[in-house]
Protein backbone atom coordinates (compact mmCIF):
# COMPACT_ATOMS: atom_id res chain seq x y z
CA UNK A 1 0.00 0.00 0.00
CA UNK A 2 1.34 3.42 -0.83
CA UNK A 3 -0.10 6.38 0.92
CA UNK A 4 0.52 9.89 -0.28
CA UNK A 5 2.94 11.69 1.96
CA UNK A 6 1.32 14.15 4.26
CA UNK A 7 3.05 17.49 3.77
CA UNK A 8 2.24 18.41 7.36
CA UNK A 9 4.02 15.36 8.69
CA UNK A 10 6.97 15.72 6.29
CA UNK A 11 7.43 19.33 7.38
CA UNK A 12 7.15 18.48 11.06
CA UNK A 13 9.82 15.77 10.89
CA UNK A 14 11.92 17.59 8.29
CA UNK A 15 11.97 20.82 10.27
CA UNK A 16 12.94 18.97 13.45
CA UNK A 17 15.94 17.50 11.67
CA UNK A 18 16.85 20.70 9.85
CA UNK A 19 16.74 22.91 12.92
CA UNK A 20 18.55 20.53 15.26
CA UNK A 21 21.22 19.96 12.62
CA UNK A 22 21.71 23.70 12.40
CA UNK A 23 22.06 24.06 16.15
CA UNK A 24 24.60 21.23 16.28
CA UNK A 25 26.47 22.86 13.41
CA UNK A 26 26.97 25.89 15.64
CA UNK A 27 29.29 23.77 17.77
CA UNK A 28 31.89 23.45 14.99
CA UNK A 29 35.17 24.79 16.30
CA UNK A 30 33.80 25.14 19.85
CA UNK A 31 33.46 21.56 21.09
CA UNK A 32 34.98 20.57 24.45
CA UNK A 33 37.16 17.83 22.94
CA UNK A 34 38.27 16.97 19.42
CA UNK A 35 36.35 13.68 19.36
CA UNK A 36 33.17 15.66 19.94
CA UNK A 37 33.91 17.94 16.99
CA UNK A 38 33.69 14.76 14.95
CA UNK A 39 30.72 13.25 16.79
CA UNK A 40 28.52 16.35 16.83
CA UNK A 41 29.22 17.02 13.16
CA UNK A 42 28.40 13.41 12.45
CA UNK A 43 24.99 13.74 14.09
CA UNK A 44 24.37 17.10 12.44
CA UNK A 45 25.13 15.56 9.04
CA UNK A 46 22.79 12.62 9.62
CA UNK A 47 20.02 15.01 10.58
CA UNK A 48 20.66 17.27 7.61
CA UNK A 49 20.46 14.25 5.34
CA UNK A 50 17.10 13.29 6.86
CA UNK A 51 15.88 16.87 6.57
CA UNK A 52 16.74 17.03 2.88
CA UNK A 53 14.83 13.84 2.10
CA UNK A 54 11.81 14.91 4.13
CA UNK A 55 11.63 18.48 2.87
CA UNK A 56 12.02 17.27 -0.70
CA UNK A 57 8.90 15.18 -0.33
CA UNK A 58 7.02 18.35 0.65
CA UNK A 59 8.50 20.69 -1.98
CA UNK A 60 11.83 22.24 -2.91
CA UNK A 61 14.26 21.74 -0.03
CA UNK A 62 15.95 25.12 -0.37
CA UNK A 63 12.76 27.09 -0.83
CA UNK A 64 11.37 25.46 2.27
CA UNK A 65 14.50 25.95 4.35
CA UNK A 66 15.41 29.44 3.24
CA UNK A 67 12.25 31.22 2.19
CA UNK A 68 9.69 30.36 4.83
CA UNK A 69 8.93 32.79 7.62
CA UNK A 70 9.31 31.77 11.23
CA UNK A 71 5.59 31.09 11.71
CA UNK A 72 5.60 28.57 8.86
CA UNK A 73 8.16 26.26 10.50
CA UNK A 74 6.69 23.17 12.12
CA UNK A 75 9.58 21.92 14.28
CA UNK A 76 9.33 21.22 17.98
CA UNK A 77 10.37 24.05 20.25
CA UNK A 78 12.83 21.62 21.87
CA UNK A 79 15.14 21.42 18.85
CA UNK A 80 15.37 25.17 18.36
CA UNK A 81 16.56 25.81 21.93
CA UNK A 82 20.02 27.43 21.95
CA UNK A 83 22.99 25.13 22.54
CA UNK A 84 23.73 26.51 25.99
CA UNK A 85 26.61 24.68 27.62
CA UNK A 86 27.53 21.13 26.60
CA UNK A 87 25.11 19.75 29.20
CA UNK A 88 22.17 21.57 27.60
CA UNK A 89 23.15 20.24 24.21
CA UNK A 90 23.36 16.72 25.59
CA UNK A 91 20.03 17.00 27.43
CA UNK A 92 18.41 18.24 24.21
CA UNK A 93 20.02 15.31 22.37
CA UNK A 94 18.85 12.83 24.97
CA UNK A 95 15.25 13.99 24.91
CA UNK A 96 15.07 14.35 21.14
CA UNK A 97 17.02 11.30 19.98
CA UNK A 98 15.08 9.03 22.33
CA UNK A 99 11.87 10.37 20.80
CA UNK A 100 13.18 10.21 17.25
CA UNK A 101 14.44 6.67 17.73
CA UNK A 102 11.05 5.47 18.99
CA UNK A 103 9.28 7.39 16.25
CA UNK A 104 11.41 6.05 13.39
CA UNK A 105 11.33 2.53 14.78
CA UNK A 106 7.53 2.83 14.81
CA UNK A 107 7.35 4.30 11.31
CA UNK A 108 9.76 1.72 9.93
CA UNK A 109 7.39 -1.02 11.08
CA UNK A 110 4.44 0.44 9.16
CA UNK A 111 3.84 0.35 5.41
CA UNK A 112 3.19 4.08 5.43
CA UNK A 113 4.93 6.75 3.37
CA UNK A 114 7.81 7.25 5.82
CA UNK A 115 8.71 3.60 6.21
CA UNK A 116 11.73 3.61 3.88
CA UNK A 117 13.23 6.78 5.26
CA UNK A 118 12.59 5.62 8.82
CA UNK A 119 14.20 2.24 8.22
CA UNK A 120 17.41 3.94 7.14
CA UNK A 121 17.31 6.75 9.69
CA UNK A 122 16.58 4.51 12.65
CA UNK A 123 20.15 3.15 12.50
CA UNK A 124 21.65 6.63 12.53
CA UNK A 125 19.38 7.72 15.33
CA UNK A 126 20.29 4.68 17.42
CA UNK A 127 23.83 6.04 17.42
CA UNK A 128 22.63 9.55 18.33
CA UNK A 129 20.68 8.11 21.23
CA UNK A 130 23.63 6.07 22.43
CA UNK A 131 25.90 9.11 22.19
CA UNK A 132 23.48 11.18 24.27
CA UNK A 133 22.98 8.44 26.86
CA UNK A 134 26.70 7.87 27.31
CA UNK A 135 27.32 11.58 27.80
CA UNK A 136 24.39 11.89 30.20
CA UNK A 137 26.10 9.23 32.31
CA UNK A 138 29.54 10.85 32.12
CA UNK A 139 28.24 14.27 33.05
CA UNK A 140 25.63 13.18 35.59
CA UNK A 141 27.78 10.59 37.29
CA UNK A 142 31.16 12.28 36.83
CA UNK A 143 32.27 15.31 38.78
CA UNK A 144 30.12 17.47 41.00
CA UNK A 145 30.18 20.27 38.43
CA UNK A 146 29.19 17.85 35.70
CA UNK A 147 26.32 16.59 37.81
CA UNK A 148 25.04 20.07 38.65
CA UNK A 149 25.19 21.29 35.09
CA UNK A 150 23.54 18.18 33.70
CA UNK A 151 20.77 18.37 36.28
CA UNK A 152 20.13 22.01 35.49
CA UNK A 153 19.98 21.24 31.75
CA UNK A 154 17.63 18.29 32.12
CA UNK A 155 15.30 20.35 34.28
CA UNK A 156 15.40 23.40 32.02
CA UNK A 157 14.45 21.47 28.89
CA UNK A 158 11.88 19.20 30.54
CA UNK A 159 8.96 21.48 29.73
CA UNK A 160 9.68 21.19 26.01
CA UNK A 161 9.20 17.42 25.97
CA UNK A 162 5.40 17.10 26.11
CA UNK A 163 4.99 18.53 22.64
CA UNK A 164 6.67 15.52 21.08
CA UNK A 165 3.64 13.35 21.73
CA UNK A 166 0.92 15.61 20.38
CA UNK A 167 -0.73 14.25 17.25
CA UNK A 168 0.54 15.32 13.84
CA UNK A 169 -1.64 15.03 10.74
CA UNK A 170 -0.46 12.13 8.62
CA UNK A 171 1.79 10.60 11.24
CA UNK A 172 0.33 7.22 11.96
CA UNK A 173 2.00 6.02 15.14
CA UNK A 174 0.93 5.02 18.61
CA UNK A 175 1.80 8.26 20.42
CA UNK A 176 0.56 7.14 23.82
CA UNK A 177 2.69 4.00 23.65
CA UNK A 178 5.66 6.04 22.49
CA UNK A 179 5.27 8.46 25.35
CA UNK A 180 5.25 5.66 27.89
CA UNK A 181 8.35 4.13 26.33
CA UNK A 182 10.07 7.53 26.19
CA UNK A 183 9.39 8.26 29.85
CA UNK A 184 10.56 4.83 30.87
CA UNK A 185 13.79 5.12 28.89
CA UNK A 186 14.65 8.67 29.89
CA UNK A 187 13.89 7.98 33.55
CA UNK A 188 16.15 4.93 33.47
CA UNK A 189 19.05 6.87 31.92
CA UNK A 190 18.67 9.77 34.36
CA UNK A 191 18.51 7.31 37.20
CA UNK A 192 21.70 5.56 36.11
CA UNK A 193 23.33 8.97 35.78
CA UNK A 194 22.35 9.70 39.42
CA UNK A 195 20.17 12.57 38.19
CA UNK A 196 16.72 13.46 39.45
CA UNK A 197 13.86 13.12 37.00
CA UNK A 198 12.40 16.63 36.64
CA UNK A 199 8.97 17.11 38.13
CA UNK A 200 7.46 20.04 36.25
CA UNK A 201 4.68 19.69 33.73
CA UNK A 202 5.61 18.64 30.23
CA UNK A 203 2.71 20.36 28.50
CA UNK A 204 0.12 22.93 29.43
CA UNK A 205 -1.19 26.33 28.50
CA UNK A 206 1.87 28.06 29.94
CA UNK A 207 4.49 25.59 28.77
CA UNK A 208 5.75 24.61 25.37
CA UNK A 209 3.56 22.86 22.90
CA UNK A 210 3.10 25.04 19.89
CA UNK A 211 6.11 24.54 17.61
CA UNK A 212 4.06 22.19 15.50
CA UNK A 213 1.54 25.00 15.06
CA UNK A 214 4.23 27.50 14.07
CA UNK A 215 4.57 29.26 17.39
CA UNK A 216 8.23 29.34 18.36
CA UNK A 217 10.54 30.74 21.00
CA UNK A 218 12.40 34.03 20.76
CA UNK A 219 15.82 32.70 19.79
CA UNK A 220 14.41 30.89 16.76
CA UNK A 221 13.90 34.08 14.75
CA UNK A 222 17.57 34.97 15.16
CA UNK A 223 18.61 31.49 14.16
CA UNK A 224 16.57 31.77 10.96
CA UNK A 225 17.86 35.28 10.26
CA UNK A 226 21.39 33.91 10.26
CA UNK A 227 20.52 30.77 8.33
CA UNK A 228 18.48 32.50 5.62
CA UNK A 229 20.32 35.77 5.20
CA UNK A 230 22.72 34.88 2.39
CA UNK A 231 20.21 32.87 0.39
CA UNK A 232 17.62 35.65 0.62
CA UNK A 233 20.18 38.32 -0.32
CA UNK A 234 20.51 36.81 -3.80
CA UNK A 235 16.97 36.07 -5.00
CA UNK A 236 16.88 33.42 -7.69
CA UNK A 237 20.63 32.74 -7.60
CA UNK A 238 21.82 29.16 -7.66
CA UNK A 239 24.71 27.99 -5.53
CA UNK B 1 70.30 -4.80 3.52
CA UNK B 2 70.11 -2.22 6.21
CA UNK B 3 66.79 -3.49 7.48
CA UNK B 4 67.81 -5.78 10.31
CA UNK B 5 70.25 -3.38 11.91
CA UNK B 6 68.13 -0.29 11.43
CA UNK B 7 64.97 -1.55 12.99
CA UNK B 8 66.44 -2.54 16.33
CA UNK B 9 64.36 -1.22 19.16
CA UNK B 10 66.00 1.67 20.93
CA UNK B 11 68.13 0.15 23.70
CA UNK B 12 68.84 1.74 27.02
CA UNK B 13 72.57 1.70 26.56
CA UNK B 14 74.46 4.98 26.74
CA UNK B 15 77.41 3.36 25.03
CA UNK B 16 78.60 5.77 22.35
CA UNK B 17 79.96 3.02 20.16
CA UNK B 18 76.52 1.39 20.13
CA UNK B 19 74.83 4.70 19.41
CA UNK B 20 77.18 5.11 16.49
CA UNK B 21 76.08 1.76 15.13
CA UNK B 22 72.41 2.64 15.59
CA UNK B 23 72.95 5.93 13.85
CA UNK B 24 74.63 4.33 10.86
CA UNK B 25 71.83 1.83 10.60
CA UNK B 26 69.26 4.62 10.81
CA UNK B 27 71.02 6.62 8.09
CA UNK B 28 71.21 3.56 5.89
CA UNK B 29 67.53 2.79 6.38
CA UNK B 30 66.55 6.35 5.47
CA UNK B 31 68.87 6.32 2.47
CA UNK B 32 67.29 3.05 1.31
CA UNK B 33 63.80 4.65 1.54
CA UNK B 34 62.76 2.35 4.34
CA UNK B 35 60.18 3.47 6.87
CA UNK B 36 61.24 4.35 10.39
CA UNK B 37 58.73 3.01 12.92
CA UNK B 38 57.99 4.22 16.48
CA UNK B 39 60.07 1.52 18.18
CA UNK B 40 63.11 2.00 15.95
CA UNK B 41 66.10 3.93 17.15
CA UNK B 42 66.19 7.48 15.80
CA UNK B 43 68.32 10.56 16.45
CA UNK B 44 66.85 12.96 19.01
CA UNK B 45 66.88 15.78 16.49
CA UNK B 46 64.90 13.67 14.00
CA UNK B 47 62.32 12.92 16.67
CA UNK B 48 62.12 16.58 17.69
CA UNK B 49 61.77 17.75 14.08
CA UNK B 50 58.98 15.29 13.44
CA UNK B 51 57.10 16.16 16.61
CA UNK B 52 57.36 19.85 15.80
CA UNK B 53 56.19 19.35 12.22
CA UNK B 54 53.34 16.96 13.06
CA UNK B 55 52.20 19.20 15.90
CA UNK B 56 52.17 22.26 13.70
CA UNK B 57 50.28 20.30 11.10
CA UNK B 58 47.73 19.01 13.63
CA UNK B 59 47.26 22.51 15.07
CA UNK B 60 46.68 23.83 11.54
CA UNK B 61 43.93 21.30 10.99
CA UNK B 62 42.02 22.28 14.09
CA UNK B 63 42.56 26.05 13.84
CA UNK B 64 41.69 25.74 10.16
CA UNK B 65 38.21 24.60 11.16
CA UNK B 66 37.40 28.11 12.41
CA UNK B 67 37.42 30.22 9.24
CA UNK B 68 35.20 27.71 7.45
CA UNK B 69 32.94 26.91 10.40
CA UNK B 70 32.27 30.64 10.28
CA UNK B 71 30.04 29.93 7.26
CA UNK B 72 28.27 26.69 8.27
CA UNK B 73 25.27 28.50 9.73
CA UNK B 74 24.97 30.75 6.67
CA UNK B 75 25.56 28.25 3.86
CA UNK B 76 23.19 29.30 1.06
CA UNK B 77 21.84 25.84 0.13
CA UNK B 78 21.34 22.64 2.06
CA UNK B 79 23.63 20.77 -0.33
CA UNK B 80 26.45 23.25 0.28
CA UNK B 81 25.77 23.16 3.98
CA UNK B 82 26.19 19.38 4.07
CA UNK B 83 29.43 19.58 2.06
CA UNK B 84 30.85 22.27 4.31
CA UNK B 85 29.90 20.50 7.54
CA UNK B 86 31.51 17.32 6.26
CA UNK B 87 34.64 19.22 5.31
CA UNK B 88 35.02 20.87 8.69
CA UNK B 89 34.44 17.48 10.28
CA UNK B 90 37.17 15.99 8.09
CA UNK B 91 39.61 18.63 9.36
CA UNK B 92 38.83 17.64 12.95
CA UNK B 93 39.52 14.04 11.91
CA UNK B 94 42.85 15.08 10.37
CA UNK B 95 43.74 16.73 13.65
CA UNK B 96 42.96 13.45 15.42
CA UNK B 97 45.12 11.35 13.08
CA UNK B 98 48.03 13.73 13.40
CA UNK B 99 47.92 14.07 17.18
CA UNK B 100 47.86 10.28 17.30
CA UNK B 101 50.84 10.08 14.96
CA UNK B 102 52.71 12.51 17.21
CA UNK B 103 51.79 10.38 20.23
CA UNK B 104 53.74 7.49 18.71
CA UNK B 105 56.84 9.58 19.45
CA UNK B 106 55.92 9.95 23.08
CA UNK B 107 54.29 13.38 23.02
CA UNK B 108 50.70 13.52 24.24
CA UNK B 109 47.91 15.52 22.66
CA UNK B 110 47.43 17.49 25.88
CA UNK B 111 51.05 18.51 25.88
CA UNK B 112 50.85 19.69 22.28
CA UNK B 113 47.56 21.54 22.79
CA UNK B 114 49.15 23.26 25.73
CA UNK B 115 51.94 24.49 23.51
CA UNK B 116 49.44 25.71 20.93
CA UNK B 117 47.39 27.56 23.53
CA UNK B 118 50.41 29.20 25.09
CA UNK B 119 51.77 30.26 21.69
CA UNK B 120 54.87 28.07 21.90
CA UNK B 121 53.88 26.14 18.81
CA UNK B 122 52.50 27.58 15.61
CA UNK B 123 49.86 26.67 13.08
CA UNK B 124 49.73 27.57 9.42
CA UNK B 125 49.56 31.35 9.05
CA UNK B 126 46.97 31.09 6.29
CA UNK B 127 44.25 30.65 8.90
CA UNK B 128 44.95 34.09 10.30
CA UNK B 129 43.09 35.58 7.36
CA UNK B 130 39.33 36.18 7.68
CA UNK B 131 36.54 34.53 5.68
CA UNK B 132 34.54 37.58 4.69
CA UNK B 133 32.08 36.14 2.19
CA UNK B 134 30.64 32.80 1.18
CA UNK B 135 33.07 32.72 -1.76
CA UNK B 136 35.94 32.49 0.73
CA UNK B 137 34.78 28.96 1.49
CA UNK B 138 35.36 28.12 -2.16
CA UNK B 139 38.66 29.97 -2.33
CA UNK B 140 39.92 28.12 0.73
CA UNK B 141 38.95 24.77 -0.74
CA UNK B 142 40.47 25.47 -4.12
CA UNK B 143 43.60 27.34 -3.07
CA UNK B 144 44.34 26.49 0.56
CA UNK B 145 43.46 22.81 0.38
CA UNK B 146 45.10 22.80 -3.05
CA UNK B 147 48.33 24.20 -1.64
CA UNK B 148 48.10 21.79 1.28
CA UNK B 149 47.86 18.85 -1.13
CA UNK B 150 50.86 20.05 -3.12
CA UNK B 151 52.78 20.23 0.15
CA UNK B 152 51.47 16.99 1.57
CA UNK B 153 51.42 14.49 -1.25
CA UNK B 154 55.23 14.09 -0.96
CA UNK B 155 54.73 13.53 2.80
CA UNK B 156 52.93 10.29 2.00
CA UNK B 157 56.47 9.01 1.33
CA UNK B 158 57.92 10.58 4.47
CA UNK B 159 60.53 8.41 6.20
CA UNK B 160 58.52 8.23 9.43
CA UNK B 161 55.89 5.48 9.01
CA UNK B 162 52.98 6.74 11.16
CA UNK B 163 53.22 10.23 9.66
CA UNK B 164 53.36 8.88 6.11
CA UNK B 165 50.34 6.66 6.71
CA UNK B 166 48.33 9.49 8.27
CA UNK B 167 49.14 11.60 5.23
CA UNK B 168 47.82 8.99 2.82
CA UNK B 169 44.39 9.16 4.44
CA UNK B 170 44.50 12.93 4.78
CA UNK B 171 45.52 13.60 1.19
CA UNK B 172 42.57 11.61 -0.15
CA UNK B 173 40.18 13.83 1.77
CA UNK B 174 42.05 17.04 0.96
CA UNK B 175 41.64 16.34 -2.73
CA UNK B 176 37.87 16.10 -2.24
CA UNK B 177 38.00 19.45 -0.46
CA UNK B 178 39.98 20.98 -3.29
CA UNK B 179 37.50 19.76 -5.91
CA UNK B 180 34.51 20.90 -3.86
CA UNK B 181 36.05 24.35 -3.43
CA UNK B 182 36.70 24.58 -7.15
CA UNK B 183 33.15 23.49 -7.90
CA UNK B 184 31.75 26.07 -5.46
CA UNK B 185 33.70 28.83 -7.22
CA UNK B 186 32.63 27.51 -10.60
CA UNK B 187 28.97 27.86 -9.58
CA UNK B 188 29.62 31.44 -8.44
CA UNK B 189 31.68 32.25 -11.53
CA UNK B 190 28.80 31.14 -13.73
CA UNK B 191 26.18 32.74 -11.50
CA UNK B 192 24.87 36.27 -11.20
CA UNK B 193 27.23 39.26 -11.61
CA UNK B 194 27.18 39.66 -7.82
CA UNK B 195 28.21 36.03 -7.33
CA UNK B 196 30.98 36.36 -9.90
CA UNK B 197 32.29 39.48 -8.18
CA UNK B 198 32.17 37.70 -4.83
CA UNK B 199 34.26 34.85 -6.24
CA UNK B 200 36.81 37.19 -7.84
CA UNK B 201 37.16 39.18 -4.63
CA UNK B 202 37.80 36.03 -2.61
CA UNK B 203 40.43 34.78 -5.04
CA UNK B 204 42.11 38.19 -4.98
CA UNK B 205 42.42 38.01 -1.21
CA UNK B 206 43.47 34.36 -0.90
CA UNK B 207 45.93 34.02 -3.79
CA UNK B 208 49.04 35.58 -2.24
CA UNK B 209 48.60 34.11 1.23
CA UNK B 210 48.23 30.69 -0.45
CA UNK B 211 51.59 31.12 -2.16
CA UNK B 212 53.09 31.95 1.23
CA UNK B 213 51.89 28.59 2.56
CA UNK B 214 54.95 26.95 1.01
CA UNK B 215 57.15 28.84 3.41
CA UNK B 216 60.07 31.21 2.91
CA UNK B 217 62.20 31.05 -0.24
CA UNK B 218 64.76 28.25 -0.31
CA UNK B 219 67.74 30.43 0.58
CA UNK B 220 66.01 31.51 3.81
CA UNK B 221 64.42 28.26 4.89
CA UNK B 222 65.80 27.26 8.27
CA UNK B 223 65.02 23.55 8.49
CA UNK B 224 64.96 22.47 4.87
CA UNK B 225 68.36 20.86 4.24
CA UNK B 226 68.32 18.51 7.22
CA UNK B 227 64.69 17.56 6.62
CA UNK B 228 65.54 16.68 3.02
CA UNK B 229 68.36 14.37 4.12
CA UNK B 230 66.02 12.71 6.59
CA UNK B 231 63.36 12.41 3.88
CA UNK B 232 60.82 14.19 6.00
CA UNK B 233 60.77 16.71 3.21
CA UNK B 234 61.22 15.74 -0.44
CA UNK B 235 61.03 18.98 -2.40
CA UNK B 236 62.10 22.53 -1.69
CA UNK B 237 59.61 25.30 -0.82
CA UNK B 238 60.20 27.09 -4.11
CA UNK B 239 59.82 23.91 -6.12
CA UNK B 240 56.44 23.16 -4.53
CA UNK B 241 55.30 26.76 -4.88
CA UNK B 242 56.11 26.68 -8.60
CA UNK B 243 54.25 23.40 -8.99
CA UNK B 244 51.20 24.95 -7.31
CA UNK B 245 51.25 28.05 -9.53
CA UNK B 246 51.52 25.87 -12.63
CA UNK B 247 48.45 23.89 -11.54
CA UNK B 248 46.36 26.94 -10.59
CA UNK B 249 46.78 29.17 -13.64
CA UNK B 250 44.83 26.99 -16.09
CA UNK B 251 42.25 26.21 -13.40
CA UNK B 252 41.66 29.94 -12.82
CA UNK B 253 41.09 30.29 -16.56
CA UNK B 254 38.46 27.54 -16.53
CA UNK B 255 36.79 29.25 -13.59
CA UNK B 256 36.61 32.50 -15.53
CA UNK B 257 38.51 34.23 -12.76
CA UNK B 258 41.80 36.11 -12.83
CA UNK B 259 44.71 35.74 -10.44
CA UNK B 260 45.83 39.04 -8.91
CA UNK B 261 49.36 39.09 -10.32
CA UNK B 262 50.25 41.25 -13.35
CA UNK B 263 53.57 39.41 -13.73
CA UNK B 264 51.98 36.03 -14.18
CA UNK B 265 52.89 34.61 -17.61
CA UNK B 266 54.02 31.41 -19.24
CA UNK B 267 57.79 31.12 -19.62
CA UNK B 268 58.45 28.90 -22.61
CA UNK B 269 62.10 28.48 -21.76
CA UNK B 270 61.56 27.38 -18.16
CA UNK B 271 58.42 25.44 -18.96
CA UNK B 272 56.75 27.13 -15.99
CA UNK B 273 54.69 30.18 -15.18
CA UNK B 274 56.65 33.18 -13.97
CA UNK B 275 55.02 35.02 -11.11
CA UNK B 276 55.56 38.30 -9.29
CA UNK B 277 57.41 38.90 -6.03
CA UNK B 278 55.81 37.71 -2.80
CA UNK B 279 55.42 40.20 0.03
CA UNK B 280 57.52 38.45 2.66
CA UNK B 281 57.09 41.33 5.06
CA UNK B 282 53.40 40.50 5.27
CA UNK B 283 54.26 36.83 5.78
CA UNK B 284 56.62 37.62 8.66
CA UNK B 285 54.16 39.99 10.28
CA UNK B 286 51.35 37.42 10.22
CA UNK B 287 53.77 34.79 11.53
CA UNK B 288 54.73 37.11 14.39
CA UNK B 289 51.10 37.38 15.42
CA UNK B 290 50.11 40.56 13.61
CA UNK B 291 47.77 39.04 11.05
CA UNK B 292 44.11 40.02 10.93
CA UNK B 293 42.88 37.03 12.94
CA UNK B 294 45.77 35.64 15.02
CA UNK B 295 44.31 36.88 18.26
CA UNK B 296 40.78 35.82 17.40
CA UNK B 297 41.72 32.27 16.34
CA UNK B 298 43.83 31.57 19.40
CA UNK B 299 41.29 33.13 21.74
CA UNK B 300 38.49 30.98 20.36
CA UNK B 301 40.66 27.87 20.63
CA UNK B 302 41.61 28.61 24.21
CA UNK B 303 38.05 29.43 25.14
CA UNK B 304 36.70 26.19 23.66
CA UNK B 305 39.36 24.29 25.58
CA UNK B 306 38.79 26.10 28.87
CA UNK B 307 35.01 25.98 28.63
CA UNK B 308 35.27 22.28 27.85
CA UNK B 309 37.48 21.52 30.85
CA UNK B 310 34.59 20.54 33.11
CA UNK B 311 33.26 18.19 30.41
CA UNK B 312 36.60 16.41 30.04
CA UNK B 313 37.05 16.25 33.81
CA UNK B 314 33.61 14.80 34.36
CA UNK B 315 34.18 12.19 31.63
CA UNK B 316 37.51 11.25 33.20
CA UNK B 317 35.96 10.98 36.67
CA UNK B 318 33.19 8.79 35.29
CA UNK B 319 35.66 6.59 33.43
CA UNK B 320 37.84 6.21 36.52
CA UNK B 321 34.86 5.18 38.62
CA UNK B 322 33.55 2.70 36.10
CA UNK B 323 36.68 1.16 34.60
CA UNK B 324 36.32 -2.01 36.62
CA UNK B 325 32.68 -2.36 35.71
CA UNK B 326 31.45 -3.68 32.42
CA UNK B 327 28.35 -1.59 32.04
CA UNK B 328 29.04 -0.82 28.42
CA UNK B 329 29.95 2.83 28.88
CA UNK B 330 32.63 3.78 26.38
CA UNK B 331 35.35 6.36 26.75
CA UNK B 332 34.79 9.78 25.17
CA UNK B 333 37.22 8.88 22.40
CA UNK B 334 35.03 6.01 21.33
CA UNK B 335 32.00 8.13 20.61
CA UNK B 336 33.54 9.82 17.60
CA UNK B 337 32.43 7.34 15.01
CA UNK B 338 33.22 8.69 11.59
CA UNK B 339 30.67 9.48 8.99
CA UNK B 340 29.54 6.54 6.94
FE1 LIG C 1 42.89 18.78 6.54
FE1 LIG D 1 41.01 20.11 3.96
Amino acid sequence: MTTTVSATAALALGDDALVLSHRLGEWAGHAPVLEEEVALANIALDLLGQARVLLSTAGDEDELAYLREERAFRNLQLVEQPNGDFAHTIARQLYFSTYQHLLYAGLAATDGPFADLAAKAVKEVAYHRDHAEQWTLRLGDGTETGHERMQRACTALWRFTGEMFQPVDGLDVDLAGMETAWLESVRAVLHRATLTVPEGPRTGAWSAGAGRQGVHTESFGRMLAEMQHLHRSHPGASW
Amino acid sequence: MATAAAHQAYGTTEDTADTGAYERAFDAAVAADERIEPRDWMPDAYRATLVRQMAQHAHSEIIGMQPEANWITRAPSLRRKAILMAKVQDEAGHGLYLYSAAETLGTSRDELLDKLHSGRQKYSSIFNYPTLTWADVGAIGWLVDGAAITNQVPLCRCSYGPYARAMVRICKEESFHQRQGYELLLALGRGTPEQHAMAQDAVNRWWWPSLMMFGPPDDESAHSAQSMTWKIKRHSNDELRQRFVDICVPQAESLGLTLPDPDLRWNEERGHYDFGPIDWTEFKEVLKGNGPCNEQRLTQRRRAHEEGAWVRESAAAYAARHTSRTDGASKPGETGATRA
